[in-house]
């Protein structure tokens, strides 16, 4: 069982880390402590292995920095569920090797706080009010997610994944 | 199948038939990084086991984020920079004060069109504006393309946004795509490639405002059609479809006003007349060539502007910026009160330049108005034209620019005294802001810059 942290539509990157705590200001061991700081002051110290946040549309957006999502990496974060994604953090996710799935149903079922499952085999959030459908994702993806994200892809294989 | 000008490029480049929703592996004519990601991208060389990028003359490396070095800390930063790209033999490096990464990428001919560039930065997009696909990306997919050369990407939708008619006097393409903006909102471009119809022959400045515009509305690239610089097949097909399909009258276009802290919640200057401003900043990618400082030149030559306002002009690149002194332009903006910046992004994101204080209202030319982005986050960003922001430095309020383009000087001069003397007052300036932004002065000054790693 995993948590699930609900959000809103449009949360930006400077929600999930603020630049004032970029690694460079804050040091790399360090910044993704200052996860959620001003939005969810709870969350980097309630935040477990294998948790899931759930949002609504254009999740991630704003700037580009992957920091926001080496921040969610360091805590294990397990997935992130939205009704869609901002293009550069989705790339960032998949690239860290946190799942990041589309679905239309999951911020109508999922309350904050919610014990969840993130069933991936079987395409669905499980949370107690009912399952969510996760929309598949491309097995480009699906290979690089599985590695780990894309270094650990390519130190494996030393190429990307074939596209069909 | 009829393909859109992003299918085309794909498809040419992946060497295969690419349609909207493929995922293709494609090869990269050039990777732009510049300097507030170089130590993410290096340890991600690192992680990635490769001592070298793939291929030396085709990276194009930038300090222009963070220029000149505001703090020891990001001096350290600047001096592994340069040591990185002597040991790499990368002989395209632009140091502190030679300009904007996206002006000098496309002014200087590193973006080849009909090709895929990516950079670091989100505005990558503006490389659309010569016809190449553009594209925005994060510190590992930056540093897998130094690698490898060559990236990932799904073929994007496509949106046409068509422009017909000419602008009236005073009203210019940075009006235009606000006005898209609003039309489209920040998201409503998300994952697609904005294709431009009816720009192709404008001047390469505005083209640059047009693509570089494209990331406010979460596109994957935007690309302008039939550009002087592009090949006869960089075309869309007939019959090619949009996902969406905008068409904007130029004639009829007011200039436009985005209202913090949303760049897509943009009205029409009258909506906004009399709004108090206490700083203005002319600059960054979106407008700070030397059409824009002209523009501002040709309000502001001869006066000075409002003692309520501080103006801050910072050209996009070198070139533009000497281009600028060599026609007298900066003088004229110097002898008006303008503080000159070197050319860099500037105070654009918080790194340089004019940081705003708390309470603090700014008209500025660039292209995000985000709570915090140039300072204080109690400050409030509008964003506007060129006309727009030097009428807003002489008079201390936001204006519409085009009575002033047709004025006498005596209405000139008395409509200025009337925006002055109409001016709300902005309270003492011992008011300090809230708490939240004294802690972030606070949290500033013991870590060096406020850093805003990115774009």
């Amino acid at each position: 069982m995993s948590r699930a942290w609900v959000f809103g539509d449009d949360l930006d990157t400077d929600q999930i880390v603020p630049g004032r705590y970029a690694p460079f200001m804050v040091g790399q061991d360090k910044f993704h402590t200052y996860a959620f700081c001003d939005a969810r002051p709870a969350f980097a110290k309630e935040v477990r292995p294998g948790d899931v946040l759930v949002g609504g549309e254009n999740f991630g957006c704003g700037s580009s920095r992957e920091y926001a999502v080496a921040a969610l990496a360091k805590h294990g974060v397990g997935g992130i569920v939205a009704k869609s994604f901002a293009r550069i953090f989705f790339r960032n996710c998949i690239n860290l090797g946190i799942p990041v799935l589309e679905s239309g149903d999951a911020l109508n079922l999922v309350r904050d706080g919610d014990a969840v499952i993130l069933d991936l085999p079987a395409g669905l959030l499980r949370a107690p009010a009912g399952d969510a459908r996760l929309r598949p994702l491309a097995p480009f993806a699906q290979q690089i997610l599985a590695a780990g994200g894309v270094v650990a892809y390519l130190r494996e294989h030393g190429d990307f994944p074939a596209v069909e | 199948m009829p393909k859109t000008v992003a299918e085309k490029i794909l498809s040419r480049v992946a060497t295969r038939d690419a349609k909207v929703g493929d995922l293709v592996i494609v090869p990269v004519s050039r990777v732009m990084v510049h300097d507030s990601v170089i130590d993410a991208v290096m340890a991600g060389l690192r992680d990635l086991g490769k001592e070298r990028v793939w291929d030396t003359t085709k990276v194009a490396v930038f300090i222009d984020h963070a220029a000149p070095a505001p703090t020891p800390v990001v001096a350290d930063s600047h001096r592994v920079l340069r040591e990185w790209v002597r040991a790499q033999g990368i002989a395209t490096f632009y140091d502190a004060g030679e300009g904007v990464c996206h002006q000098i990428m496309v002014e200087e001919g590193y973006c080849e069109p009909g090709t895929v560039i990516v950079g670091s930065d989100s505005h990558s997009n503006s490389y659309g504006a010569v016809g190449a696909f553009g594209a925005g990306m994060g510190a590992t997919d930056i540093a897998v393309a130094l690698a490898l050369g060559r990236t990932w990407l799904r073929v994007p939708e496509s949106i046409k946004v068509s422009f017909t008619g000419r602008p009236r006097k005073g009203v210019t393409m940075k009006d235009a795509i606000m006005r898209v903006v609003r039309e489209i909102g920040t998201d409503g471009a998300r994952y697609a490639c904005v294709e431009f119809h009816g720009a192709g022959s404008l001047p390469q400045g505005d083209r640059i405002t047009l693509a570089g515009m494209t990331t406010e509305m979460g596109a994957k690239a935007g690309i302008v059609v039939a550009t002087p610089e592009a090949p006869d097949w960089l075309f869309p097909d007939r019959g090619a479809v949009y996902a969406n399909d905008v068409t904007i009258d130029l004639s009829t276009l007011e200039p436009q006003i985005a209202v913090p802290p949303r760049i897509d919640q943009v009205v029409d200057v009258s909506e906004a007349v009399g709004q108090p401003v206490d700083v203005v900043f002319l600059g960054s990618c979106t407008n700070g060539r030397l059409v824009d400082m002209r523009q501002a030149a040709a309000v502001l030559r001869g006066r000075r502007i409002s003692p309520e306002v501080r103006l801050e002009v910072v050209p996009s690149s070198r070139r533009q910026f000497e281009d600028a002194m060599a026609d007298g332009t900066l003088l004229s903006l110097s002898a008006a009160g303008a503080v000159i910046g070197s050319s860099g992004c500037g105070p654009c994101l918080w790194r340089t330049g004019s940081v705003l204080a708390g309470q603090e209202i700014c008209l500025s030319t660039a292209n995000r108005n985000y709570r915090g982005r140039m300072g204080s986050a109690d400050a409030s960003i509008f964003i506007g034209s060129p006309y727009v922001a030097a009428v807003a430095a002489l008079t201390g309020v936001i204006d519409d620019p085009r009575p002033y383009l047709e004025a006498s000087d005596a209405e000139f001069d008395d409509l200025v005294a009337r925006r002055r003397s109409e001016r709300a007052g902005r309270g003492a300036a011992s008011v300090r802001s809230g708490d939240r932004a004294r802690e972030l002065m606070l949290s500033a000054a013991r870590s060096g810059v406020a850093a805003e790693i990115d774009d």
